[in-house]
């Protein structure tokens, strides 16, 4: 609470609450901290398959984000801006991924990539491609399950950005999609890094669509949140290890990135 | 006083009928392990019938994701284990009320999609990289029964994906996502007409026993004894028969 300090004074009606959902946060995490055996760190840490399940966690809930980037930017902007009908529907149709339980949503995406899937027979059929049980299945189930996270952050920057720039730009003569690069994606930045930071978290810590869609196998598609399920069934002392390490990876590359987007959103 | 306390040990678990006037009501918590969904679900509904005022809730899980659970305090009545490995772990916690007792065993069967499309015959084809397989993790019960069946069998198996527990390898293959997973032969006979089961004489050496015992904690613990007894009754085995499970 000492940065109330330098900004505003927080009113004390909000004091509480917000002091009781930081703990509400930050116990859980306390507990992980204070049964990890430290003593077992270096050995669980150094265990084989450990690095690889990270390495891999890491490459594919960052390949999820450009993914969805990619794809979930554009979504955004025709949710915000287009005049389309049916915008609720497209807007709850972008929302199923959150309410979905996660397993349901690798069991859907069996029905459509998988080697009996509307679509997945056919790449099988024509192509000979196979997705379920590849790296490829696991950044399609982050990603299906993590870009509505993107989508709802650029959709709520897009709406809260001043449309009149846009106006402006466009009785300049910059055609649609010079104001879109130009004037656009600059104005909702901070809104695309804080969607994509939200959407890189949930891609790495997915669980069940990887586990249903990608299933498990070290090297390939046995992440981060996989070992650490499957390491309880056995040592969960092993677990508690591996989720620290989890969490300091991702806590780190979040703070990191975090000061140099906020920095380079100033400077813009 | 010896034959005392070991007749006491014998029945501890399984427990003497329920004295009359103590009434089997209020609700029943079961852990038991996934492969016993079906069977269990139908002896709950037994219960409840003879029992008006009964509710039993069941929570279906691997072994070790509910010995954790129990070990962790989760307030259940009754744990049945798909192998001994899981029930040591509550045991050795002193959480179980007396021995446990072994109720059924399970042996592994192929499960393959219906009409067998990869041509599977019988292990050896585990190790082929051409099929899309699945084998449950070592870290449960199945995928332990499943590495010792392949050392035994001397296959250097291929899996694409160790499961997290036999019902989802079940579902890979009854989606028809994998050629063929190693699950139990009970799973076999839940899966219905998706999938169709490939006995292999290999799987005698990896037989795994059920046991079940009431919980020294569970909250209604004649309830717990009524269902135990029901598991281990005549009744109790043609419901696990039926559903592809071995006599004890």
């Amino acid at each position: 609470m000492s940065r109330a300090r330098e900004g505003a004074r927080v009113p004390a009606p909000l004091l509480v609450p917000a002091t009781v959902g930081v703990l509400f946060l930050a116990l859980p995490l306390v507990g992980l901290l204070i049964r990890t055996p430290w003593s077992q760190l270096v050995p669980q840490l150094t265990a084989p398959g450990v690095g690889q399940a990270l390495r891999l966690s890491l490459v594919s809930a960052t390949l999820a984000t450009l993914l969805s980037l990619l794809l979930g930017v554009p979504l955004a902007w025709v949710l915000a801006r287009s005049r389309a009908r049916g915008r609720a529907v497209l807007r709850a149709l972008v929302t199923v991924p959150l309410v979905l339980p996660p397993v349901v949503g690798g069991v859907a995406l069996f029905l459509v990539l998988g080697r009996q899937g509307i679509v997945g027979s056919w790449l099988d059929d024509a192509f000979g491609i196979t997705i379920p049980f590849t790296t490829t299945a696991v950044v399609i189930a982050e990603t299906f399950v993590a870009m509505p996270f993107l989508v709802i952050s650029v959709e709520g920057a897009l709406r809260a950005a001043d449309a009149r720039f846009e106006e402006v730009a466009a009785t300049l003569g910059a055609g649609r999609w010079t104001t879109f690069r130009r004037v656009t994606l600059p104005l909702v930045a901070p809104g695309i890094a804080a969607g994509a930071v939200l959407c890189w978290a949930r891609a790495l810590g997915e669980f069940g669509a990887t586990i249903t869609f990608a299933g498990n196998f070290p090297g390939t598609t046995q992440t981060m949140p996989l070992a650490v399920y499957l390491a309880l069934q056995r040592d969960p002392d092993a677990a508690i290890v591996l989720s620290v390490l989890l969490l300091v990876v991702s806590l780190g590359t979040l703070l990191l990135l975090r000061d140099r987007w906020v920095g380079r959103a100033g400077a813009a | 006083m010896l034959v005392a306390a070991a007749a006491l040990s014998l029945t501890a678990c399984s427990g003497s009928p329920a004295p009359p006037g103590e009434e089997v009501e209020g609700t029943l918590t079961v852990f038991a392990a996934a492969s016993l969904t079906d069977a269990f679900t139908e002896l709950g509904e037994q219960l409840e019938e003879e029992n008006p005022g009964l509710d039993v809730q069941f929570s279906f899980a691997g072994s070790s994701a509910l010995a954790t659970q129990i070990t962790q305090g989760a307030p259940a009545d009754v744990f049945a284990s798909a192998n001994e490995t899981q029930m040591s772990v509550v045991t050795a916690a002193g959480l179980a009320d007396g021995d446990p007792e072994v109720f059924t065993r399970n042996v592994l069967r192929i499960a393959v999609p219906e009409g067998n499309p990869a041509g599977v015959t019988g292990l050896d084809d585990f190790a082929r990289e051409d099929l899309a397989l699945a084998v449950c993790a070592p870290a449960v019960p199945c995928g332990a029964a499943a590495e010792k069946v392949f050392a035994s069998a001397g296959v250097a198996a291929r899996p694409d994906t160790l499961e997290e527990d036999v019902r989802a390898a079940l579902t890979k293959v009854e989606l028809g996502e994998v050629d063929a997973a190693l699950v139990y032969a009970s799973d076999v006979a839940a899966g219905g007409d998706a999938v169709e089961g490939i006995a292999f004489p290999e799987a005698e050496r990896a037989v795994n026993d059920y046991p079940i015992c009431v919980l020294a904690s569970a909250p209604n613990p004649t309830a717990a004894r009524a269902f135990v007894d029901l598991v281990l009754s005549a009744e109790g085995r043609r419901v696990l028969t039926d559903a592809g499970f071995l006599a004890p």
